[in-house]
């Protein structure tokens, strides 16, 4: 059988730059240092008292959301409207898509109203690369998570509070810990960390939670914290949604807590300048103890914080990225 | 109508006949393989120099789409995509719109079928009413009515109670049982095989016990009930193994693998593309291998198209909330030489495994060249390609073969001695 031309990264134009934000995957080092550089320079933005920078004046992006969330959402707002775009903001869970109307139906919709861009949450893997291949390549598509597959955002504002704190991702060891296997934040960040150089990339989990093939993210599995924690820089907490109680994957948020929880006697295996993350909403109690949340070296307002730089980062360099293929495509247009 | 064809390699798997001969047809029957017959003369030749000359194909499982869904197919239009890909002879699928677990759905498509087929169309009734796994359906009025066996498809019976009396019920009228082993609750809410692309991807596994515990029970239960069973579309290596046990024991169980498991992988899922979205899913390379070998040493002794088209927007949303399925039948005869090209299969046992084996494995009299047989033949040219997806005719585009160059090219399809396919 003979194969077909292979296709073109989705989420890169002609020149290799982003056009779409979709999933770190395929994305070479230097670009998630470019994110992060540019990330760490609107960090000095929104520090001033006027926070507003003109990069995408006349712009509007569309914060699609299918799925609920507060903070992705109200960040990507934020990161938006200090770029000067226009924004609005759909919960499609509770419009159209209960009236019956497709998916493709809804973004066409939405197209029709010249938006520039669509930030995408989706309970479904694949569904911003669905959308990204089914919309008009002049919109910008960026993920704001789907499913378990993807939530390059936060992996990579993880990065950046990492670099900010930590310094050099080649010296680091890094975990993390919990429900692995419905987690698109661990999947980002095990991308994340490896594309960037990481030498020790842990995942701590029992193995109800641990999905099959890890291997290939270059990560070593624990399922033992004792272990899995000794002399780490970064530890990185999941959130254990309730669900995981039925179907068998856990006993009871106890034995979880009493098994995985980041305790302060296991932060104590860690190195003792540790940083402590966790993607949010936490679970007090569940996953981690209320002292070590709530300790100076918990970097989970931090990373709130750095979520808006880092959106502001992606939303920029796409939509440059996305400016850039209308000039080659125009140019093309001039030569035929 | 009296047809001479000239001049083709005859293969013919039930007979072991490998040989340049011409083929002699009669009022829709092969009258002689060699030499002419005295006193026939030909109304119409068929050069077929440089052609091979094989029974029709024989596929056990493709979805008509008709009663019910005829945005996705009919039974026009499958089986005329059907004698495309060299087939003659399909076995419908009971999952219609009514289900086909009534006499009248039987006749409805077998009357449709004489009407407007392309090719011979044996029902396979539904197992339970309704297919919902509790109340078994009429069987032996639905075998009055022309269903040549029985499934339940995916869906799981109520309970193994249910399902041990139901084939007990089956085997005291000799009738044939076809399992699709899949357990439900291991299976449940999966997209793709449990394996590194699944989890890359963020798509809930499907894992390999799935098919094995269904299976492992299935087999006991079949040994118990002594009904006749054949288990249809294997996907694991693990599960070929289980059906060599059984089969080696002394169990007279078949079974059939999708063509298109034999080449793809759940690599394929990587980009998310829907149109590897298929149930049972597409395995992993080494799941391959093993049921490549099985098809090889006869342990599966059929391949089937598990044709099941679609309109475009069923494969048009996100990978989770599309339909499964892959539209093929029209290239199962190409597939099958892309086989031969890899040197996975040779063409004897590759003709073998399209025809005989299937055809025994439903019990039904097609699959062979003989005289007094029907002629119902496929004449190829192994040296030409088949662009797939030039001239498509299923209504389904939803397959994933569209745009490749295949080794073969169906030339003849001839149904009864009446053509129902030709592309010179």
């Amino acid at each position: 059988m003979t194969p077909l031309a292979p296709k073109c990264p989705l989420q890169l134009n002609d020149q290799g730059r982003l056009r779409h934000f979709l999933s770190l995957d395929g994305l070479p080092r230097e670009m998630l240092t470019e994110i992060l550089d540019t990330a760490d320079s609107f960090l000095e933005v929104g520090a001033r008292a006027v926070k507003k920078v003109p990069l995408m004046r006349g712009m509007t992006v569309c914060n699609v959301f299918f799925e609920n969330s507060t903070r992705t959402r109200t960040t990507f707002e934020l990161a938006a409207k200090r770029l000067s775009a226009d924004v609005i903001t759909l919960n499609v869970s509770t419009s159209s898509t209960s009236k019956g109307e497709t998916l493709t139906d809804t973004l066409r919709t939405l197209e029709a109203m010249a938006a520039d861009m669509f930030v995408v949450r989706h309970a479904d893997s694949g569904a911003a690369h669905f959308i990204a291949e089914h919309v008009s390549p002049n919109v910008a598509i960026i993920n704001g998570g789907d499913g378990r597959h993807s939530h390059p955002t936060q992996g990579m504002l993880d990065m950046l509070t990492i670099r900010r704190h930590k310094g050099d991702f080649t010296k680091l060891k890094v975990a993390i810990v919990g429900d692995i296997l419905h987690s698109r934040v661990a999947r980002s960040n095990m991308l994340a960390l490896k594309t960037l150089g990481c030498p020790d990339i842990r995942v701590i989990a029992p193995k109800t939670l641990l999905p099959v093939g890890l291997e290939q993210y270059g990560v070593n599995v624990y399922t033992d914290i004792t272990e899995g924690l000794k002399d780490v820089d970064v530890i990185i907490m999941l959130r254990l949604q309730r669900e995981r109680m039925q179907g068998g994957l856990l006993p009871s948020e106890g034995e979880f807590y009493r098994l995985y929880g980041l305790s302060e006697q296991r932060l104590a295996l860690a190195h003792p300048e540790a940083i402590i993350m966790h993607p949010g909403p936490i679970n007090r109690g569940v996953e981690i103890d209320s002292l070590v949340a709530d300790c100076p070296r918990s970097m989970i307002l931090n990373q709130v914080t750095y979520g808006i730089a880092i959106r502001m980062a992606v939303l920029s360099m796409t939509m440059s990225g996305q400016n850039e293929q209308r000039q080659l495509d125009a140019e093309k247009q001039e030569s035929i | 109508m009296r047809i001479q064809i000239n001049g083709a390699r005859i293969i013919d798997p039930a007979s072991g006949m490998d040989q340049q001969a011409d083929i002699f047809i009669r009022d829709g029957k092969i009258v002689a393989i060699g030499d002419m017959p005295r006193e026939f003369v030909a109304e119409q030749m068929i050069d077929a120099n440089g052609l091979i000359a094989a029974p029709g194909l024989v596929d056990i499982s493709t979805s008509l789409r008709e009663p019910g869904y005829g945005r996705k197919g009919t039974i026009a239009t499958e089986t005329r995509a059907g004698a495309a890909g060299g087939v003659t002879s399909v076995c419908c699928t009971p999952q219609t719109k009514p289900i086909l677990d009534t006499p009248a759905v039987v006749e409805l498509i077998l009357d449709k079928a004489r009407d407007e087929g392309s090719c011979k169309v044996y029902p396979l009734g539904a197992f339970s009413q309704g297919l919902a796994g509790e109340q078994l359906a009429e069987l032996v009025t639905l075998r009055d009515a022309g269903c040549i066996a029985f499934t339940n498809g995916l869906v799981p019976f109520a309970s193994n109670r249910i399902l041990g009396r139901a084939l007990e019920y089956a085997a005291t009228f000799d009738l044939t049982v076809i399992f699709q082993p899949q357990d439900a609750s291991l299976a449940e809410g999966g997209l793709a095989h449990e394996g590194p692309t699944a989890t890359f991807r963020g798509l809930t596994g499907i894992p390999e016990s799935a098919e094995t515990v269904a299976l492992s029970r299935d087999l006991l239960l079949v040994e118990q009930s002594g009904v006749r069973a054949h288990f249809s579309q294997i996907t694991t290596a693990r599960g070929a193994r289980l059906i060599a046990k059984a089969q080696a024991r002394g169990l007279p169980v078949t079974a059939d693998v999708a063509m298109y498991q034999l080449i793809l992988t759940d690599e394929a899922l990587m980009d998310f593309s829907s149109f590897y979205h298929v149930l049972p899913p597409l395995r992993s390379l080494e799941d391959r291998e093993g049921l490549r070998e099985a098809v090889r040493t006869g342990v599966i002794s059929a391949i089937a198209s598990h044709h099941q088209p679609h309109e475009a927007d069923a494969k048009l949303a996100p990978f989770a909330a599309t339909e499964p399925g892959i539209s093929s039948i029209e290239l199962l005869l190409p597939l099958a030489m892309s086989l031969v090209e890899e040197g996975v299969l040779d063409l004897p046992t590759a003709l073998a495994r399209l025809t005989t084996g299937p055809a025994a494995a439903m019990q039904i009299n097609a699959g062979r060249l003989a005289i007094g047989a029907a002629a119902d033949i496929v004449l190829f040219d192994p040296n030409a390609q088949t662009l797939a997806g030039e001239n498509w005719l299923s209504k389904g585009s939803n397959c994933p073969f569209i745009g490749h160059h295949l080794p073969g090219l169906v030339r003849y399809t001839l149904l009864n001695g009446r053509i129902t396919h030709k592309n010179l």
